[in-house]
């Protein structure tokens, strides 16, 4: 029997999994039928899930946990089992500005500490505070930025302004001058430095090496309600990722997310995110950053309770949501690896025994506890070198200087 | 009630607009959500906010009604959460509506109402415009290679006309179909029309 599905997506290389789910059989073959809804903004997206127009989102996941947290208009409890990726985001800056910073770019990609400093000094310089476009306030981008420009003494809600904007419309934005520069996911990054308008600054990967991005969430009551369904599309889905990270599958995977029906923008451009070869100045070669989008290696898919509590933290941080013993359980618990590991209890995925981890404390790639097969995880490092330790979240907001 | 559409096209928000005027409203405003459109909109102070769900503007303005400290009062989408029927038929209908907070729900919900009513009279006519598009474009191709295999084939227009529907029945295809492939095969051939 197959089983119609509706999932929500934005135009974006990180939209792969399920592209490829549909594309490549891997949906069907445990009977669904994907029907992939294309959404211009998060807000739409957001609504389409909360009131039932598709069963499941493409969604970034600090705005899954900010619509269960009621901050984000209507509140609705949603689950998040799935990650469709980790890492994938560029912050671009005009040319002219860019001009301030190290001219080297693949040194100034490597050094995201020494940019944000150089950053810092370029906001005097500039003829206005910058306006950076971000694609949402409850964005794994705009929490990022707010990271790393704090990281520098800049404070993201008085030194820069910034700009919410959908990911599709920010290459427009910046040609009609409206910004500055803007951090979004691929390959709205790539496009603009193609076109001439602007350079690459900082690469998601160097600011957090393992940073959580999109989350396949659901509305809490319809997954409970269709365990059946969520457990075969999961399986799907770790099929497709795996498919997704195969370098023999790039050219094919970008061929396919490059048609209107889904980006909609050049098979090259979006191959860059894929294979991590990243072209940070309109002209020059690629600068090699394998860990640039991950779909599957190292458990990716797999929903750490802590990252959930992780930008809760940064919520709290930024004043969006009171810090309260109540507030922090409904955070943490958005991300649901007992659904991820009912679904994929007979597969050959590698399954993390614990649900939480320290985030941020993996220097060299770590074989890990698993209830199955071999779990060797990435580097995690936060560029400035901070260990989030989930059952200590007032120590760790503690650790961080008051900007005013 | 001062009530701003913020729509592109200039249709949609025009049919909307002459509802709203017919069913008594007076205070409406259309804004463009283009540059500084946020702007013009805290200085309006609108009671209630009527958008294309689907609109790329919608991040731009939700965030402006979150920081913003020119609106005294915060507004919302679908302030009252208890018409569930009235809801989805909202968002079936392509309607965001941010009402702001207080105002009675029976003073929204006629607007509301309406709103669904022109933006599904609003698709059913563009959706109707297409098809007649589509319809226009479709004898355009078929009365091309209707010429063309009266021209080659010296049929009258009536025989070219089967000739093409029963090759399309024998394909299983759409007579339209049929007349595509033979217009690109004349031209791959050098006839010409």
């Amino acid at each position: 029997m197959t089983t119609g599905l509706r999932i929500a997506f934005l135009p974006l290389t990180d939209a792969a999994v399920l592209v490829a789910a549909r594309e490549r059989g891997f949906a069907e073959a445990e009977g669904i039928a994907l029907d992939l809804v294309r959404t211009t903004s998060w807000a739409t997206l957001r609504d389409r899930l909360v009131y039932g127009q598709v069963q499941a989102a493409h969604m970034l996941a600090p705005l899954a946990v900010a619509v269960t947290l009621g901050l984000s208009q209507q509140p609705a409890a949603l689950a998040a089992p799935y990650k469709l990726n980790v890492n994938g985001n560029m912050l671009v800056m005009t040319c002219d500005f860019a001009a301030a910073l190290e001219p080297d770019v693949a040194a100034r990609l490597a050094d995201p500490l020494g940019t944000a400093h150089d950053f810092a000094a370029a906001i005097g310089l500039w003829r206005r505070k910058p306006v950076i476009g971000v694609v949402h306030r409850f964005s794994s981008h705009a929490i990022m930025l707010r990271y790393w420009l704090a990281s520098a003494g800049v404070d993201p809600d008085r030194d820069v302004v910034l700009r919410v904007l959908p990911p599709s419309l920010t290459v427009e934005a910046m040609q009609a001058g409206e910004i500055d520069g803007f951090i979004a996911g691929e390959p709205w990054g790539s496009a603009a430095v193609e076109a001439g308008l602007a350079e690459a600054v900082a690469i998601g990967e160097r600011i957090w090496r393992r940073g959580v991005e999109k989350v396949l969430a659901f509305r809490e009551a319809w997954a409970e309600e269709n365990p059946d369904t969520v457990d075969r599309l999961l399986r799907a889905l770790v099929r497709a990722a795996a498919w997704c990270d195969d370098p023999a599958n790039h050219a094919d995977l970008a061929g396919l997310l490059a048609a209107p029906a889904y980006v909609d923008q050049p098979a090259d451009l979006i191959a860059r995110a894929l294979s991590g070869q990243i072209v940070a100045r309109a002209g020059e070669a690629p600068i090699a950053s394998p860990d640039f989008m991950l779909f599957a290696r190292e458990a990716t898919p797999f929903p750490w309770r802590s990252q959930a509590l992780w930008i809760y933290s940064q919520l709290v941080r930024w004043g969006m949501v009171d810090h309260d013993p109540a507030t922090v359980a409904k955070a943490g618990a958005v991300f649901r690896p007992d659904i991820f590991r009912r679904a994929l209890a007979d597969s050959d995925v590698p399954m993390p025994g614990a649900s939480m981890k320290l985030e941020g404390a993996v220097g060299m790639p770590l074989a890990v506890g698993s209830r199955r097969g071999e779990l060797t995880l990435g580097p995690d490092r936060f560029f400035d070198g901070r260990v989030f330790d989930p059952e200590r979240i007032d120590e760790f907001l503690a650790s961080f200087t008051p900007l005013r | 009630m001062r009530i701003v559409i913020i729509d592109d096209s200039g249709l949609r928000a025009t049919v909307l607009e002459e509802g709203l005027r017919e069913a008594g409203y007076d205070d409406i405003h259309i804004v463009p959500p283009r540059g500084a459109f946020v702007a013009r909109l805290e200085r309006m102070a609108p009671d209630v906010v009527l958008m294309d769900l689907g609109s790329p503007s919608r991040d731009t303005l939700e965030e402006m009604l979150i920081v913003s400290r020119a609106l005294a009062k915060p507004i919302a989408m679908f302030v009252d959460q208890s018409d569930d029927a009235m809801i989805g038929a909202a968002i079936d209908a392509g309607v965001s509506a941010y009402v702001v907070d207080g105002l009675r729900k029976e003073r929204v919900k006629p607007v509301l109402e309406l709103a669904v009513r022109r933006f599904n009279a609003f698709a059913k006519m563009q959706s109707e415009l297409d098809e007649a598009r589509t319809a226009l474009s479709d004898r355009k191709i078929i009365d091309r290679a209707k010429s063309i295999l009266m021209n080659q084939r010296s049929l009258s227009e009536q025989d070219a006309y089967a000739l093409l529907r029963s090759a399309a029945m024998n394909q299983g295809k759409k007579i339209v179909e049929v007349a595509q492939a033979l217009i690109t095969a004349s031209e791959l051939l050098g006839g010409g029309v």
